[in-house]
């Protein structure tokens, strides 16, 4: 292993600490309000300071987000092996699904607040739409993605319908699988943070607005904190779920 | 063993892929082994090895060679089957090479895996579309050889389409010769009188007469 190898987390650490660093000069250097913007230092002592509420605040969004994941992506993947053995159905709703995903999430999320109401479940749904387009499309491409070659040898094989599905369509569309994953592994905390806004008592969304209204930037900051930090876990657990299934790549 | 030799565009590749059943005649009917192509294919009695190897970069070796018993009749075959996928290894001579993945092989011992893997369904017919193509000339020299080989080891027959000269003389007992625009046969070689049991060696003169004499019926078909 090279040098440079052995320490690869030292050079994104160290550029990481270099930016906080300029905020936290910024912030003495033009004497900037607490409320307006926190300094670093603030916020990640009120991330120390507010744990509780943070912890309470973070399980309502991370089980959101979960659920639309698990959710969102497992009905891409059914809608996406249905268009792969119905070229009709395909031709006739996939258009639809295009118009769909062209409608931004915040105007769709008042309307499925008004919809599902103000529990959990709206939340769930719109992390579920935010995640369901690129996996719908990465899964049909995945599918597709098989050779002449390869189709002519399980022709040759005599193989039937479903075993070229599962021993050829379906590995071959895993690396495009973990590609959406890894996308919506993200957004689909997005998805559940934006819900929260329209209308919630709890979660992270809720707080960042209670923390905006209320001016309590190091709160908000330390919020911001902890919803990236749950996105990160999530698309740290697909990579390493990731390199275990395609261990062949 | 037929090899057959032609340019571009005369229609080898499809005749091998309408003898496997993979495209159909537009007019008038292929006959093997007294039956259709689709019988012969529903009984598994082809292998196919392509250009390109084909292996499956998820499988392991041992597990691509054992590919056509997970799939079609190949449940049946496991449990009364000839051949195990590990002799079929060892016949292309890559017994220690089981668990590795494909991306491991160099391109000759990718197709030998192809080889042993076409093999693996017990075909009575085997298709080899330029397998040995993209590979250098030493290599494809090695693998010629290991080809005549297996083929007398296992007494099968092969139809096997080159670009090459010396591939098309060196192999065959039987060369045929196509033309293009229309794809038709110009000539046939019988090479079983000159051949008897030995090959023919590959510096011979009677081997650089034969190789003279495509290139002459090739430049006439070009």
């Amino acid at each position: 292993m090279s040098p440079l190898k052995k320490t690869s987390w030292l050079l994104p650490v160290l550029g990481g600490l270099s930016i906080l660093l300029a905020w936290h000069l910024i912030i003495l250097l033009f004497d900037v309000q607490e409320f307006v913007a926190p300094s670093p230092l603030a916020a990640v002592t009120t991330l120390f300071e507010k744990a509780p509420v943070l912890a309470k605040n973070f399980w309502p969004t991370a089980i959101e987000s979960v659920a639309g994941f698990i959710l969102g992506n497992s009905l891409a993947i059914l809608l996406a092996v249905v268009f792969v053995h119905s070229k009709v159905l395909e031709a006739a709703y996939f258009p639809s699904a295009v118009f769909f995903n062209t409608i931004p999430i915040l105007a769709l999320a008042p309307i499925l607040v008004l919809i599902f109401g103000l529990g959990m479940l709206p939340k769930i749904v719109i992390a579920a739409v935010i995640c369901f387009f690129p996996t719908l499309v990465n899964i049909i491409r995945g599918l597709e993605s098989v050779s002449a070659a390869e189709l002519e040898l399980m022709h040759v094989l005599n193989a039937s319908r479903s075993e070229i599905f599962w021993r050829l369509r379906v590995p071959r569309s895993l690396p495009f699988l973990f590609a959406a994953l890894r996308i919506a592994s993200t957004t689909c905390v997005v998805g559940a943070i934006v819900g929260e806004w329209i209308g919630a008592n709890s979660g992270l969304g809720a707080l960042i607005i209670q923390a905006t209204f209320n001016y309590q930037s190091s709160l908000l900051y330390a919020t911001l904190f902890v919803s990236s930090g749950l996105a990160l876990l999530f698309f740290a657990i697909i990579v390493f779920v990731e390199r275990r299934v395609l261990d062949w790549r | 063993m037929v090899t057959l030799i032609g340019p571009s565009g005369c229609g080898k590749s499809t005749l091998l892929r309408l003898l496997a059943d993979i495209v159909q005649p537009s007019g008038g009917q292929v006959e093997i082994f007294g039956t259709s192509p689709g019988d012969v294919r529903r009984r598994r009695e082809i292998g196919f090895c392509f250009q390109d190897a084909t292996l499956l970069p998820w499988r392991s070796v041992i597990d691509n060679v054992r590919l056509p018993l997970d799939v079609g009749r190949g449940r049946d075959q496991a449990a009364g089957g000839a051949h195990t996928p590990e002799a079929l290894l060892d016949l292309v001579g890559l017994a220690d090479w089981a668990d590795a993945r494909p991306a491991a092989l160099s391109g000759g011992m990718r197709q030998r895996v192809a080889i042993a893997r076409a093999l693996m369904s017990e075909p009575r017919l085997l298709l080899m579309d330029e397998p040995f193509g993209a590979l250098d000339e030493i290599t494809r020299d090695k693998l010629n050889d290991e080809l005549l080989r297996i083929w007398r080891e296992t007494g099968i027959t092969i139809v096997f389409v080159t670009h090459s000269l010396n591939e098309a003389v060196y192999l065959a007992e039987e060369i045929v010769v196509m033309a293009a625009n229309p794809g038709r046969i110009v000539e046939r070689i019988d090479l079983r009188p000159i051949r008897k049991d030995g090959a023919l060696e590959r510096d011979s003169p009677r081997f650089a007469e034969l190789t003279g004499q495509l290139r002459y019926l090739l430049s006439k078909a070009a």
